[in-house]
């Protein structure tokens, strides 16, 4: 299925998606990678308010390339990055923060899916590398935060979007994980190939 | 006229900004036919996306993806080429200046003090060079940036000499399936064999820059280089790691001779975006830009 979502997302929209199903987005997302992602739990953990809202929202694990333009940021190159290194605290951002997606690529693992079941959130995978692609959906740039302290690609760019994709669910609420299942095949594949070299 | 430095300055930059929106037209070919052959709409709409952002960022002159990568140069200077010692803070300069100009994202970050925000790291080895010193007077310039994606799934390992060539398969294979969809597939693959701990990583590297689907001269390590494609297709990572479409398009090899003790293997995976672009500069700062999409043959001077 094909759906068009407007954040902020409602959660029981949300559930209704599944593995496969493909979305595009319009609306509010914002960029956080590895820095950030910790950088925001840990003012979490102090009980301080972050600069932005996530609920409802897209987490886009993404550093891009960013130009000032005439005094106004342009977006140049927005593509995801490796959400895999995220992994590591997804569930807990997801927990804290309550986005409606996370939005990456390459997938991402068990304890992110199961926080996706338990709060109401879902992976879009965006392709790997099609930076122009992404910028094409991101129609302004609403503000930036931490961009001192982290630099262009780790802080929180907020985007505007319309239809920004096409995103492939890969983990939807009811714990279904798309690449996961592509690697215990991948590794069963390959104990095969390597018990049968010569 | 130009200063030869100016002259190889601007190439530099020409260079960085090529190889970051315009990708390789054999690489483009592969893909393209890896759309045809994929049959599976997961896979396909994955390579579709990949052909429509190489299109867009050819036309728009944008960086391909946004992940514009550590910069590094590969060099060979000519004997006789006028310009040597000073040519590394010539390329910084032309990091800076593409950093600025193409733009590039800032990717070259200090440990304690962060981004340095212009490519360019603190101590020297940022962005990096690769000399090779030739006969001639010519400089050849190739621009190679390479994303963190596909190389934080490099791989080495000094194996056991007595593991002998299964041992090498049985590794590369070991590391593409660990790199599964991380690295951003379809996958190029180098891997570089003997040589030392150092060197098996840069022959990896270096065998990247190798025309896709060109085999090495020595047909044993051409048999190797066909098996290892198939395996690695075998294992079915797919386009972008859904397990439909290819894994690898390519696989080099580059073989050093190896410590009696030592057999040191290193692969190294580029994403589908193999991004490089190459120049000769002549001593009197005629240059030719080479092998990319659109530009073959032409002459900027």
């Amino acid at each position: 299925m094909k759906y068009h979502l407007e954040t902020p997302v409602k959660e029981k929209d949300i559930r209704k998606l599944k593995v496969g199903d493909i979305v595009f987005l319009s609306g509010t997302i914002i960029t956080a990678r590895d820095e950030a992602h910790l950088k925001a739990l840990e003012l979490h953990e102090k009980g301080e308010r972050l600069p932005v809202d996530f609920k409802g929202r897209g987490v886009y694990h993404c550093g891009p390339v960013m130009k000032k333009v005439d005094g106004e940021w342009k977006v140049i190159a927005a593509g995801p990055t490796t959400s895999a290194r995220m992994e590591i605290f997804e569930d807990k951002f997801i927990e804290a923060f309550r986005p409606a997606m996370i939005i990456g690529k390459g997938g991402m693992g068990e304890r992110t899916a199961k926080a996706c079941e338990k709060f109401g959130c879902v992976y879009g995978y965006f392709t790997g590398g099609a930076a122009v692609l992404a910028a094409n959906g991101i129609k302004t740039v609403k503000a930036v935060y931490w961009l001192e302290e982290l630099g262009m690609p780790e802080c929180l760019w907020v985007y505007e979007t319309q239809n920004f994709g096409p995103m492939l669910i890969t983990i939807d609420t009811h714990r279904h994980n798309l690449t996961d299942d592509v690697k215990q095949k991948v590794m069963k594949n390959k104990e095969k190939i390597i018990e049968a070299l010569e | 006229m130009k200063k030869l430095e100016q002259i190889i300055e601007d190439t530099a930059v020409e260079l960085l900004r090529i190889s970051v929106t315009e990708l390789h037209k054999d690489v483009v070919k592969q893909l393209k036919e890896a759309k045809e052959k994929t049959k599976g709409e997961l896979g396909r709409s994955q390579l579709d996306n990949i052909l429509n952002n190489i299109e867009i960022a050819r036309k728009k002159s944008l960086p391909m993806c946004q992940d514009t990568g550590i910069v590094s140069f590969v060099v060979k200077l000519g004997d006789e080429f006028p310009i040597r010692s000073k040519l590394k803070e010539v390329l910084v300069k032309a990091t800076r200046r593409a950093t600025e100009e193409v733009p590039l994202r800032p990717n070259a970050v200090d440990i304690f003090e962060g981004n340095t925000g212009d490519n360019v790291g603190k101590n020297g080895y940022v962005p990096r060079f690769y000399i090779d010193l030739v006969e001639g007077d010519q400089l050849e310039l190739t621009a190679m940036p390479k994303g963190g994606g596909s190389s934080n799934v490099a791989a080495f390992k000094m194996l056991k000499p007595g593991v002998g060539i299964k041992g090498i398969k049985e590794f590369v294979i070991e590391a593409v399936a660990a790199a599964g969809s991380l690295g951003c597939p379809p996958y190029s693959v180098g891997v570089g064999v003997g040589g030392g701990e150092d060197i098996c990583m840069y022959l990896g590297k270096k065998a990247l820059l190798k025309p896709v689907g060109q085999r090495n001269p020595n047909p044993k390590v051409a048999e190797l280089e066909k098996e290892l494609l198939q395996k690695i297709n075998e294992l079915n990572i797919g386009a972008m790691g859904l397990g439909e479409g290819p894994t690898a398009y390519d696989v080099h090899i580059e073989m050093a001779a190896r410590h009696p003790a030592s057999l040191p293997v290193g692969v190294v995976i580029s994403c589908w975006a193999l991004r490089h672009a190459k120049a000769t500069i002549s001593s009197n700062g005629e240059v030719t830009i080479r092998e990319n999409s659109q530009n073959q043959g032409h002459i900027i001077k």
